[in-house]
């Protein structure tokens, strides 16, 4: 269910690093315990993001939940196709990512791999 | 959750895969399966609710119709026996107690059905209010009460069994119905802007009733809904949800539910003050990008006019949508915005209800 090719944090979000660009998006988890997702407040390209701070609001039928960026770094790249289909993040959370960001820090300490990350949500429940 | 009062449907929601969440003290699904699932089932076809948290307060007594009148803001005077009206009660400022559904059963016994969390502090204002032969009876704990909504009730109701006479206008009710074996109170009544009807019975055969419900409407695809469905419903039908468009500080002048309030009636609880003139006033906003909920700044033209009542999407309707209440004087043409965490979005100000049934 998880895959593994990225890492996650404990506030159910997913990073994917690739040399120094970090793609980041929330877990099946999150979109799931949130419901219907029906708007996503995108940073815009050039936004800065620190590590453990929210950089995106994701609205779901009853609430607002603050999505945490894993890196520090300025947002190259964002997922406009969720402007017009927030559902996307329920349909495949892990498949749809909100923003890439190049990143100067990582603190992957911080960060679960699948394995760990899959044990964390059972603990959690 | 387990300090949490249980509706006699509880272990229905477990079994249906309820998201049980602490609803005013009580444990009651926000969801089975999605929100918007339910929401757009009880519009084309049908969706059945549990609403036995809400409370049922019995006034009886030769004084019963003078108690009531004084107690509420509409008029029940041209009420017969079978029917049911929406009133406010209200404090002497003209503050909301609540609002509540007035049920009659002969000039000297009505039910008022009340919202769950204000059950306590309505029958202390009710018992405040006493006047002449009058008894004030909280039956809450002994009623279980569920909503069934959207076009094709009937038709469930008829696959269920139903033995009696299905109320056939709106804001009337019948009693002592049989549906699937068991005695009902039915009204043609409800919260969410569709046709249905709400069914009164004994807490005790409320699991019977439920799953013979469900059963009956499995085959029209009838679903099982929450309370977040319940809320998108009645917020895109625009109906006031107390502690958000009325409450002790929003009087229901401002609310805007001008039908409920009777000033030809010489004398009720806080006439004096809802005479007046309203500086406030209940408004529709569309958000034109994102999404606005309740509590946010409401700005016309770069000036703050008020603030949002309830905010979130429409799913009948798509796009997001605000109520407001505002400064009476600012004009429609002005240019709203609704004020998001620091972020001005533009909204489109747009006519209550924002959803009526075709």
């Amino acid at each position: 269910m998880v895959p593994n090719d990225r890492k996650y944090t404990r506030d159910h979000e997913w990073v994917m690093v690739e040399g120094s660009i970090a793609k980041m998006g929330i877990t099946a988890h999150a979109a799931e315990a949130l419901g219907d997702i029906v708007y996503v407040e995108l940073p815009a390209v050039g936004d800065e993001t620190t590590a453990g701070e929210s950089y995106c609001v994701v609205e779901s039928v009853k609430a607002s939940s603050s999505v945490f960026s894993a890196v520090t770094g300025t947002v190259v790249e964002v997922n406009e196709e969720l402007d017009g289909a927030p559902e996307m993040l329920n349909e495949d959370a892990f498949g749809n990512f909100i923003a890439a960001v190049e990143f100067t820090e990582i603190n992957e300490a911080e960060l679960m791999d699948a394995e760990e990350y899959e044990k964390f949500c059972e603990e959690e429940a | 959750m387990d300090e949490l009062k249980k509706t006699p449907l509880y272990e229905a929601h477990i079994a249906l895969g309820g998201k049980m969440v602490d609803f005013g003290g009580w444990a009651l699904p926000v969801q089975y399966t999605s929100i918007i699932e339910e929401h757009k089932a009880v519009r084309s076809c049908c969706g059945l609710f549990d609403v036995s948290h809400m409370g049922e307060v019995f006034v009886e007594g030769n004084s019963a119709f003078d108690y009531i009148q004084n107690l509420v803001t509409n008029d029940i005077t041209t009420m017969t026996p079978g029917r049911c009206r929406y009133a406010v009660m209200c404090y002497p400022d003209g503050g909301a107690v609540d609002d509540v559904l007035i049920y009659k059963f002969a000039d000297d016994r009505y039910m008022l059905v009340v919202n769950a969390a204000n059950t306590a502090k309505d029958i202390d204002w009710m018992k405040q209010n006493v006047m002449g032969d009058v008894v004030i009876r909280d039956e809450s704990p002994l009623w279980a009460q569920l909503a069934l909504q959207g076009p094709r009730f009937e038709e469930v109701l008829r696959a269920a069994g139903y033995e009696g006479e299905i109320p056939a206008k709106n804001y009337t009710f019948t009693e002592n119905n049989i549906v699937a074996g068991v005695k009902c109170l039915v009204s043609r009544t409800g919260y969410t802007g569709e046709d249905g009807v709400e069914l009164y019975c004994a807490a005790e055969d409320a699991m019977k009733l439920h799953a013979a419900l469900m059963e009956a409407g499995k085959p029209i695809g009838m679903l099982p809904c929450a309370l977040g469905a319940r809320d998108t419903l009645r917020f895109e039908a625009s109906m006031p949800l107390y502690g958000h468009e009325m409450s002790a500080k929003i009087n229901p002048v401002e609310c805007g539910v001008d039908f409920a309030i009777k000033f030809k009636k010489p004398a009720f609880i806080g006439r004096d003050e809802l005479i007046k003139p309203a500086a406030r006033k209940r408004i529709g906003l569309k958000v034109v990008k994102g999404l606005a909920r309740e509590h946010m700044p409401v700005l016309a033209n770069g000036v703050e006019v008020g603030f949002t009542t309830s905010g979130g999407p429409a799913p009948s309707l798509g796009g997001n949508y605000a109520m407001a209440l505002v400064d009476v004087n600012v004009p429609d043409d002005a240019e709203w915005t609704i004020d998001v965490r620091g972020r001005q979005l533009p909204c489109e100000k747009v006519e209550l209800p924002f959803y009526k049934r075709g």
